[in-house]
């Protein structure tokens, strides 16, 4: 069976990591956690691509292709021909 | 040259501060009802700018929400017996998350905010407490550097503002967004009139073509996937949406199914099992496709899992449909 959610397109370079700790802050799944000076990632499965971390990481330890996880958006995108979905609910 | 008068005047005057209070009102719980029914969706509106809540001082600390008024409200009520200043962003009226999300709650909109209303000069400090959610919108470092303030996240929730202002630090608990019962259902009235037009559209096709157990049928699949389905979301089986509401929808189907079988003795068993299958086919593809839709709605899923999951079972999504529709029509005219 398959799942949708196993894999997503969070990188972590963790030899970047200054240690601020700001990703562990901004997350709200507690994708990261400290070890020590760095960063470690402790439940990288859990990540839903917002994006927080990566914009807040000065050291540009982090990459992820951030978007709305909205089959909704996705479909009215792909309907009107739009390659980025972005997320129509007001 | 001539002398603009007005212009002086706007220069010298002070900053303008808007006042609020902490304290909810029956007008305020009256639009929040209105809001979790679906009413006038995105005009729930606050004045973006800069409040004062209680009698601030130059040292009160600064909160920065969204101009949606379950935000404003939210911050607001938690804020009860303190002095601070609220500066209220243009979200167009939605709430901080989504807004993040499409980088309305940005470092842009922070950065003109805070000059339009010329926060540097209301207080003393140089600092922003942001909701943990306004994250994905803004980038801190980037604030600090072209508005001279630093951003702080508080916590999740504005719920734990007051503890998190006692203590100066939030736990990891206040940094985790979950999604309770109670965060379920309160959403339902809006998932169910999401699809209140096209599900009497359906029933009323489907009484034409199988009568009231067709109707019945239509309202049944529609209402497992935008009720009953995020009502039972964490209980139900496997981890795709699609796949839980294919399960959730074939459950419902079932007594559709039985009543194929035995509300027609006078038929042909093979006129039974072809209604039979018409609903076992067509029921759990809409029940599915409405819980796909309700990822937007979810706090955890990814773009690329609900990309996956789209590719994998749209298509079995639009087949069972199809074949459930094709048999429904062919036997409607051969009976």
């Amino acid at each position: 069976m398959l799942n949708a959610y196993l894999e997503n397109t969070l990188i972590y370079n963790a030899e970047l990591c200054s240690g601020c700790g700001v990703c562990v802050m901004v997350c709200p799944h507690a994708v990261f956690e400290m070890n020590g000076r760095k960063a470690v990632l402790s439940r990288p499965q859990a990540c839903m691509e917002c994006g927080a971390c990566r914009l807040n990481c000065i050291a540009g330890a982090i990459s992820v292709e951030s978007g709305v996880g909205c089959a909704t958006a996705m479909i009215h995108a792909a309907l009107r021909g739009r390659k980025e979905a972005t997320c129509e609910c007001s | 040259m001539i002398y603009m008068k007005n212009e002086l005047i706007s220069i010298t005057t002070k900053p303008k501060v808007l006042p609020t209070t902490s304290r909810l009102t029956a007008a305020d719980r009256w639009d929040h009802f209105l809001v979790r029914i679906g009413h006038k969706r995105g005009e729930h509106r606050v004045a973006p700018g800069l409040y004062a809540l209680g009698n601030p001082s130059p040292e009160s600390p600064v909160f920065v929400t969204g101009n949606y008024t379950l935000s404003f409200d939210a911050l607001r009520s938690s804020l009860a017996g303190m002095d601070a200043y609220i500066l209220v962003l243009d979200t167009r009226g939605i709430n901080v998350w989504c807004a993040a999300g499409k980088a309305t709650f940005s470092t842009d909109e922070i950065v003109l905010r805070v000059y339009q209303t010329r926060l540097q000069e209301v207080v003393s400090h140089r600092r922003l407490i942001l909701p943990q959610l306004g994250a994905p919108g803004v980038a801190a470092h980037v604030v600090k550097k072209r508005a001279g303030f630093r951003v702080e996240y508080g916590p999740v929730r504005a719920a734990d503002l007051p503890e998190y202002l006692k203590t100066g630090k939030a736990t990891a608990e206040m940094r985790r967004v979950r999604f309770s019962l109670g965060d379920r259902m309160i959403l339902l009235p809006v998932e169910v009139r999401n699809y209140l037009l096209r599900m009497l559209v359906a029933a009323v096709i489907l009484y034409f073509l199988g009568g009231w157990t067709g109707a019945l049928a239509a309202v049944a699949c529609v209402l497992a996937g935008a009720a009953l389905f995020p009502i039972l979301l964490p209980w139900l089986p496997t981890p795709n949406f699609s796949t839980k509401g294919f399960l959730l929808g074939g459950l419902v189907a079932l007594p559709f199914a039985w009543l194929g079988f035995r509300g027609h003795p006078d038929w042909a068993w093979w006129q039974q099992a072809a209604q039979a299958l018409e609903f076992l086919l067509g029921m759990p593809a809409v029940t599915a496709f409405v819980a796909l839709n309700f990822t937007g709605a979810s706090t955890f899923t990814s773009r690329t899992g609900v990309r996956r999951e789209m590719f994998a079972y749209i298509p079995v999504m639009a087949l069972t449909f199809a074949s459930g529709a094709i048999l429904a029509i062919v036997f409607a005219f051969v009976r």
